[in-house]
């Protein structure tokens, strides 16, 4: 089964990390991704620009576009990891390692998951 | 496990102390007792959260908790009642569960921004503006600030005392504000933050010509105030002009502490991910076809950030930018900089002939001298060029400024040395 683990936290306690907190969090993060990577468990992975960076547009009889993300909470969706694990007790061991002393993970089943190689135009 | 396992308390403090701070600022409407409410609230924190974990909601526990103490503290006043038994005290101190619902934080978005304005009243000179918000607003210490302006701990407290006192005399109003006065204040504080960038981006004296901590705070001050006005094109504007700024800092200095002028920069040590979000937020605010100035800085930033090489930028475009600055904003200092991008588009005589106006009003700013002289440097005028780099050296603010006109003027000499020995 593959998973969604999206990371959740409040980007103003992560914004105020210093560099070497910052980068130590990540570092764990790849050393992780690599093992699961090594055992062809590990997806796609992003980490998100801060919601002042985000845009939403929302269906209506005209869509509307408004600045900033589409809901205002404590808590903000920072990234995502896609990891392929055998049954949900598994993608909490693997969550468990990914988490970094704040925030929540949370796990969503994937129904369904598309690729397409982006930066390219697919010639026919 | 070890004991920085509680740093996080500090963080979480760090940033719930905006709004907390804001928020006890309304209650009590004045800043010392909203000050000691905040630092009353924090040190139970740091008991109360290293046994319980981090509450749900930090800032609104901070507030509770701030306010609940600073009304005992005045109840205890105003009795003249011996010290309550810790008993009386201990109902106070997990206030989580009815929290949300009892807490109002619609305010909290005019709350910020009322302690931010209060910081920068126009009655204060910007430096104890500056002073005051990194006390207030960010908690930094007096030890800190003092530190980042390179002056004595003694005379910063001094500062920021005086800053307060002043506040407090100046009565700014508690009220929720109208749209005008949000706007004014936004303004206000906007300007506050882009001061504080420029102290750490551009030293105003000493040694140091860059102090990277202060240029961090601005922009997580900027961050913060965009996060709670997130339709404000200017607020966008500002916040992509930090952080394309401060995205070229490792390039501006030289292993030796020299400056290293735009062009000459090695643009692989520009910071790719804060250009990468400051070009977002220049795409952001433009589409609002309401433009401002920092919106304008901003977008001539984004046409540096997007040259790859200095011969590949685009000097036209920053030509008509600034030109826009000029009409929204006329100030000879935009002029100045405008003619940096004449000089590339038309050549160095038009560009001296539309700063030569500007002597009057600019005739102790240190960079008129620099761009000056380099204007009649590449016009062959040696010793003109030489009397400009004079002049500016004698009104550097910083040694790195100095040396900076200092080499050019070094090249001049040993250029002239070759050309008489020939």
């Amino acid at each position: 089964m593959q998973y969604a683990i999206l990371c959740y936290d409040s980007e103003a306690v992560v914004g105020g990390w210093s560099k070497e907190k910052d980068e130590a969090v990540m570092a764990k993060s790849l050393a992780v991704k690599t093992e699961l990577a090594a055992r062809g468990k590990m997806g796609p992975t992003l980490r998100l620009m801060p919601t002042t960076a985000a845009t939403t547009v929302r269906a209506g009889a005209q869509p509307v576009v408004i600045d900033g993300p589409f809901a205002e909470t404590k808590e903000q969706l920072l990234g995502f990891y896609v990891v392929d694990c055998e049954d949900l007790n598994e993608a909490i061991e693997v969550a468990k390692q990914f988490l970094h002393g704040s925030g929540a993970l949370e796990i969503r089943p994937i129904k369904a998951l598309w690729q397409h190689p982006m930066g390219q135009s697919q010639k026919s | 496990m070890s004991v920085t396992d509680n740093s996080w308390i500090a963080t979480t403090l760090a940033s719930a102390r905006p709004q907390a701070m804001g928020a006890l600022l309304r209650y009590f409407r004045d800043l010392d007792t909203a000050e000691e409410a905040f630092q009353e609230a924090s040190l139970r924190a740091l008991k109360n959260w290293s046994t319980n974990g981090p509450p749900r909601d930090p800032a609104a526990w901070l507030i509770l908790v701030g306010r609940n103490s600073a009304l005992d503290e005045a109840r205890r006043k105003s009795r003249q009642q011996p010290f309550p038994d810790e008993d009386a005290v201990a109902n106070i101190e997990d206030p989580e569960p009815d929290l949300a619902d009892r807490l109002d934080d619609s305010h909290y978005r005019d709350d910020v921004l009322r302690l931010m304005f209060i910081c920068c009243h126009p009655e204060l000179p910007a430096t104890q503006q500056i002073a005051l918000a990194l006390r207030m607003v960010s908690g930094l210490t007096v030890k800190e600030i003092a530190r980042a302006f390179l002056v004595g701990e003694s005379a910063m407290e001094q500062r920021i005392t005086r800053a307060k006192r002043r506040v407090t005399a100046a009565n700014v109003p508690f009220e929720t504000p109208g749209a005008v006065e949000r706007a004014e204040r936004l303004a206000a504080v906007a300007a506050m933050i882009y001061l504080l960038f420029n102290e750490g981006y551009s030293a105003s004296g000493g040694d140091v010509h860059v102090r990277a901590p202060l240029c961090e705070e601005a922009i997580r001050l900027a961050r913060l105030l965009l996060r709670l006005f997130q339709g404000e094109p200017e607020i966008m504007g500002l916040l992509a002009l930090l952080l394309l700024q401060h995205a070229r800092t490792r390039a501006r200095l030289d292993a030796d502490g020299n400056i290293v002028l735009l062009e000459d920069q090695d643009r692989s040590l520009w910071d790719r991910d804060l250009i990468a979000e400051g070009l977002v937020l220049v795409d952001k605010a433009l589409r609002h076809r309401r433009p401002g100035p920092y919106q304008l800085q901003a977008a001539i930033a984004a046409v540096h950030a997007h040259a790859a090489r200095a011969e590949d930028t685009d000097w036209a475009e920053i030509n008509a930018l600034y030109k826009i600055l000029e009409q929204l904003q006329p100030s000879p200092v935009v002029t100045l900089n405008r003619a940096v991008a004449v000089s590339k588009v038309e050549g160095p005589a038009a560009a001296l002939e539309l700063i030569e106006p500007l002597a009057d009003k600019l005739s102790s700013y240190f960079h008129f001298y620099g761009v000056k002289g380099a204007f009649l440097l590449q016009l062959g005028r040696d010793a003109d060029a030489k009397e400009a780099f004079d002049r500016a050296i004698s009104l550097a603010n910083t040694a790195a400024e100095a040396a900076h006109i200092r080499m050019h003027l070094d090249r001049l000499m040993a250029q002239k040395k070759l050309a008489t020995s020939r």
